[in-house]
């Protein structure tokens, strides 16, 4: 198991030198250099700050040492100061001499982006679960054709349309929920179950529009892995021992179905990291996704090339987690007997 | 053929992707206005005879324009799937076929690029060059190739060891025309279905780019920015959302149920 971990993680190195190398070469895409007048750069950005970002960005040197001075930023996770936003630093917070602390912009919206899709993947797998256990169990039957059609349906749905729809519904004609932001006006004032409840009232709109697509692949995933195992000897053996069908299918089959969704959740996280750029946008939540959607209107390259290394970074800890965990969860590969 | 026309799903698929690409390919005859045409003397009509989905706060009318936006979400998805599938069935031979050192660096190219959350990569390039509909079909189909790379990989590792595949390499047959004859034909399978479900991808990749400003940009008519345009109006032009995001859920719904339609139909073991 350790020589394991050691090897997964050492296993992160080359790819964070692709993921740089790719970033890097995006940067380039731009014509000529990303100031430039041809570029789409913001053609009224100062002379001043295209000096800047020049500078950020060692433009002037040869592309190979600017490639290796970029490296070195990501390894010191050092991305720079914003453009746009009041030249706040990209990641994390910074001291200025007089000791005032200004919040770096992905140090304050990654845990809301976070939170959204923790939460999301959670409704996502209790859901699929149920949905794709229920099409296994009854299969064929009208039961798992309408599960069938309901999660093709919530795949094809656009979120921002749905989002759109939702948003009029409950929260301008009913006002049932509120439609943006995190928190209500008057929020300091509440006690701390009425901010927990306020809170939860935001993100029921955005969660449910970013948990929708996923539904479809994992239900559809547990349903086929359910019907494999239920076919499968030991099952047999457990029914002619005269178990009762919900134990065999709750504890043996569904265990078994379940276990390799844990690698599927490390490999749905960019999907999801992704997707929070409509749900965020949409409902004015400050996360990760709507500043990297503000920082592209506003050619904010400082803070994009941040989130984007920042996102697949976290992508490969995600599916890190994910591998350790199902090593960990699965017996067969935690005492060394598969691979 | 038989089992196609009784299977329902692909059926119903295949029905609503015909009809989608018939009224995309005669828009420009059936189109009862110019899809551009501003008459600021019928702005926000709500839907009639004479408009059939309203107009829209320009005065332009919807149904032409729903008709044309159709043939943007066609082309995006055909191009945007083709591009995709060409990079990835290269590559997936290649990698299939060479096995090695070849197979690890390409595979492991694959891994980098699906570590990369996909709809921030799109929205960086896009920020680096401008919007424009060739941009966003170039870019969807250079960051979606990596399945079907593994696809193809993992059948020519499965087709490479058959004998027929090892007479024709002993009887010198070069690498090439192994592979486009004997390889290639034999996965054509999960390619079909894999490019089929890809388009559905991207055209809602497109019309969420759209609906962000980031993809085809005005006056261009795309489902994606008809909605945008009447997200404004919502309190008082329902017709102006409804419309659009119904056409985006059928065309997905559509491609979906084609390709794990074809998915079934073309498994050799549901024959019978």
């Amino acid at each position: 198991m350790t020589a394991y971990l050691i090897k997964r993680i050492l296993w992160m190195i080359p790819m964070l030198i692709g993921i740089s190398l790719i970033s890097f070469f995006i940067m380039h895409l731009a014509p000529g250099d990303v100031t430039s007048n041809e570029s789409s750069f913001n053609p009224r950005a100062s002379e001043e700050s295209r000096q800047k970002l020049r500078e950020l960005y060692n433009l002037d040197k040869p592309v190979i040492i600017q490639y290796g001075l970029w490296l070195k930023r990501i390894i010191e996770l050092d991305f720079g100061n914003s453009f746009a936003s009041h030249q706040k630093p990209v990641l994390w917070e910074r001291k200025d001499k007089s000791g005032n602390i200004t919040k770096g912009l992905i140090q304050e919206s990654l845990p809301i982006t976070l939170m959204i899709n923790l939460l999301g993947i959670f409704i996502i797998f209790t859901i699929s679960i149920c949905l794709g256990t229920l099409s296994a169990v009854r299969q064929n039957t009208w039961v798992d054709r309408s599960i069938t059609l309901f999660v093709f349906i919530a795949f094809a749905i656009p979120g921002f349309w749905l989002a759109l729809l939702l948003m009029y519904w409950t929260g301008v004609s009913n006002q049932w929920l509120p439609i943006s932001g995190l928190h209500s006006p008057g929020f300091e004032n509440l006690s701390s179950f009425g901010q927990f409840i306020d809170l939860l009232k935001h993100l029921v709109l955005p969660v449910s529009i970013s948990s929708l697509s996923g539904l479809a692949g994992i239900s559809l995933y547990v349903r086929n892995g359910m019907l494999d195992i239920l076919h499968q000897d030991f099952i047999t053996t457990a029914r002619s021992k005269g178990l009762q069908e919900n134990k065999i299918v709750f504890i043996h089959a569904l265990k078994n179905a379940i276990l390799p969704l844990i690698t599927i959740i490390g490999l749905s996280i960019p999907g999801l990291i992704g997707g929070s750029v409509i749900a965020e946008s949409i409902f004015a939540i400050p996360g990760m996704g709507k500043l990297f959607y503000d920082s592209v209107l506003m050619r904010d390259f400082p803070v994009i090339m941040g989130i984007l290394t920042i996102g697949s970074v976290l992508t490969l800890i995600g599916n890190l987690l994910a591998d350790i965990g199902y090593a960990w969860a699965d017996p067969r590969v935690r005492k060394g007997l598969v691979k | 053929m038989k089992i196609f026309l009784k299977n329902p799903l692909a059926m119903s698929g295949f029905i609503i992707i015909l009809l989608v690409l018939v009224v995309a390919l005669i828009a420009p005859v059936i189109a009862p206005y110019d899809p551009n045409f501003i008459d600021i003397n019928s702005i926000l009509y709500p839907p009639s005879l004479n408009h059939l989905m309203g107009t829209d706060g320009l005065g332009r009318d919807v149904f032409s324009r729903m008709l044309y936006g159709a043939r943007i979400s066609l082309l995006v998805g055909f191009v945007a799937v083709g591009i995709a599938t060409f990079i990835g069935v290269i590559l997936g031979s290649i990698a299939g076929f060479y096995r090695g050192w070849v197979d690890s660096i390409i595979m492991r190219f694959v891994d980098i690029m699906l570590s990369i959350p996909t709809f921030f990569l799109i929205l960086a390039v896009i920020a680096f060059l401008t919007p424009s509909i060739w941009n966003i079909m170039i870019v969807i189909g250079l960051t979606s190739w990596m399945g079907v790379t593994r696809l193809v990989r993992a059948e020519f590792f499965s087709l490479r060891q058959r004998e027929y595949v090892l007479a024709s390499e002993t009887m010198g047959s070069n690498h090439f025309s192994i592979i486009i004859k004997h390889l290639l034909p034999n996965s054509l399978t999960p390619i079909i279905v894999s490019s089929v479900l890809g388009i559905a991808s991207a055209v809602l990749v497109e019309s969420g780019l759209s609906f962000l400003g980031l993809g085809v940009q005005a006056p261009t008519a795309s489902w994606g920015n008809i909605l945008t345009d009447g997200k404004e109006y919502i309190q008082f032009a329902w017709w102006l959302s409804l419309f659009p995001g119904l056409a985006i859920l059928i065309t997905v719904l559509g491609y979906n149920l084609l390709g794990e339609g074809l998915r079934d139909v073309l498994d050799p073991k549901n024959k019978n």
